[in-house]
């Protein structure tokens, strides 16, 4: 069964989904990787408030091309989450409460994500073009400077995803391999 | 001896790069369209759907197919009797990089490796040039995503470690690599020559006809015992569990030192994207 998710609406929802639950998300995401990670450590470190509000938000692993003329948005799949793993436990504790992205997460990034009932859903890698298909708008939030690394906020429709770990620490990366294993 | 004017090297490398990073080539499909009949797993399946779907959104809707458009790596086989007029090659050939992804809008990675400031244009490109019989030049470009180009390793290992040691070293790249490299994955292993004749073998084999077999029938045997044996670890589609972790496995091979048997993997994933020209 396939779970239709609408952010900010269905906020909630998230921390009861299961791992291996299909999900179809739908709504606002923030972009970001390696470099507004960085800069948001930096920003934390100097105890400077960001650019934009983290608590009930989803963090989207991506770094676009540059969109066409008429296009809303370049490619954009997700992109490798553990390079992101040392960042993420103190923006889970600021309120971030998804992560979109591809790949493993540490064991600290996953204490994080139960002690804030936050999850981690898993995007095809490489479906870069499909997944600009879902993105309805797309706009400048912060750290332009960066590049195809700064901060977007995305509109989304219908982004095909699976839960990869849940709430409570299931790990659907080391679940499913296990059943397939000869 | 034949003329070649660098104007038409740019031209054909800008080319090149934007047709490789938007129309995966036939090879590729056709090996995610058999694994996908072969898949078990419900998550593998949906992956893989996914994945096809994403080769004709690309070509459909003109994106690329995956946004990591990498960096541009050329092969350029030249011809000792090729003579190159109107400029330098190696400025030709960044700037048919240069133009082809800004004309391509493709994303542009390169950076300084300490500062990390980003060069804007995707230059420089890595360029391996091979000088070889005859009058003409073959350029192939290879964008490589570096999902998968971290996951790669090359070891130095003792000749007592043999064929065995090779499987073992084969297999625990791939399983370290884990999801991390968006499998379906491609493996280019280099087996012999030095340090870096071995690295090169390996990112070279790549540039092969996806899953077609090295031409030596018991190097072509290791390549389906590999291929197999990757696929049991059950690592499956985007590491989420199934049948398929790789694709294919292209071994290609030179003759070593007594004192060594040096292995380089280099894995790429199923945006396996190359493309070639002859001028
Ligand atoms: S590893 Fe390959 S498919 Fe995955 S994001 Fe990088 S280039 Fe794209």
């Amino acid at each position: 069964m396939i779970k239709s998710i609408k952010i900010p609406e269905d906020i909630k929802l998230l921390e009861d989904l299961r791992a291996g639950d299909i999900v179809q998300l739908s709504g606002i995401i923030l972009t970001g990787r390696d470099a507004a990670h960085k800069r948001m450590m930096d920003f934390l470190d100097r105890n400077i408030p960001l650019p934009f509000n983290l608590a009930g938000q989803g963090i989207y692993y991506t770094g676009p091309c540059p969109a066409a003329p008429g296009k809303i948005i370049g490619s954009c799949g997700p992109t490798t989450s553990s390079r992101m793993d040392s960042y993420t436990p103190r923006l889970l504790d600021l309120g971030l409460k998804f992560m979109i992205g591809k790949g493993l997460r540490s064991r600290e990034v996953i204490g994080a994500m139960i002690r804030n009932k936050a999850v981690y859903l898993a995007a095809a890698g490489g479906a870069g073009a499909l997944i600009a298909g879902c993105v309805k708008k797309a706009e400048m939030l912060a750290f332009e400077d960066l590049g195809p690394e700064a901060v977007y906020r995305l509109e989304v429709e219908n982004m095909p995803l699976i839960t990869a770990i849940d709430s409570l620490g299931n790990n659907l990366f080391e679940i499913g391999p296990k059943q397939y294993r000869l | 001896m034949k003329e070649i004017r660098v104007s038409a090297i740019i031209q054909a490398i800008e080319k090149l790069c934007i047709q490789a990073c938007y129309n995966l080539g036939d090879d590729v499909k056709n090996l995610l369209d058999t694994a996908r009949e072969r898949e078990e797993s419900p998550f593998g399946i949906r992956i893989l759907d996914q994945l096809l779907e994403n080769i004709n959104a690309s070509r459909e809707n003109q994106l690329p197919l995956c946004q990591d458009t990498g960096m541009a790596v050329i092969f350029m086989e030249i011809g000792q009797d090729v003579h190159i007029t109107g400029g330098s090659l190696q400025e030709a050939v960044n700037e048919g990089v240069r133009r082809g992804y800004q004309k391509g809008y493709m994303r542009r990675s390169v950076l300084d490796p300490l500062k990390r400031t980003n060069t804007g244009d995707n230059t420089p490109a890595v360029i391996h040039y091979e000088i070889v019989e005859g009058d003409q030049l073959k350029i192939a470009v290879a964008p490589k995503g570096f999902g998968s180009e971290n996951m790669s390793r090359l070891t130095m290992l003792k000749p007592s470690d043999g064929v065995e040691g090779i499987k073992r070293f084969v297999l625990d790249t791939v399983i370290q690599a884990g999801a991390n490299p968006c499998p379906p994955i491609i493996l280019g292993i280099g087996i012999g020559g030095t340090m870096e004749k071995a690295a090169f073998l390996a990112k070279k084999a790549l540039l092969r006809e996806a899953g077609k077999p090295n031409p030596k029938p018991e190097i072509a045997g290791l390549e389906q015992e590999l291929l197999q044996a990757i696929n049991n670890t059950g690592i499956g589609p985007q590491g989420l569990g199934g049948r398929t972790t790789a694709l294919a496995v292209h071994i290609d091979t030179y003759p070593t030192h007594l004192a060594g048997l040096p292995v380089a993997v280099n894995i790429q994933c199923h945006a396996a994207r190359h493309a070639e020209a002859i001028l």
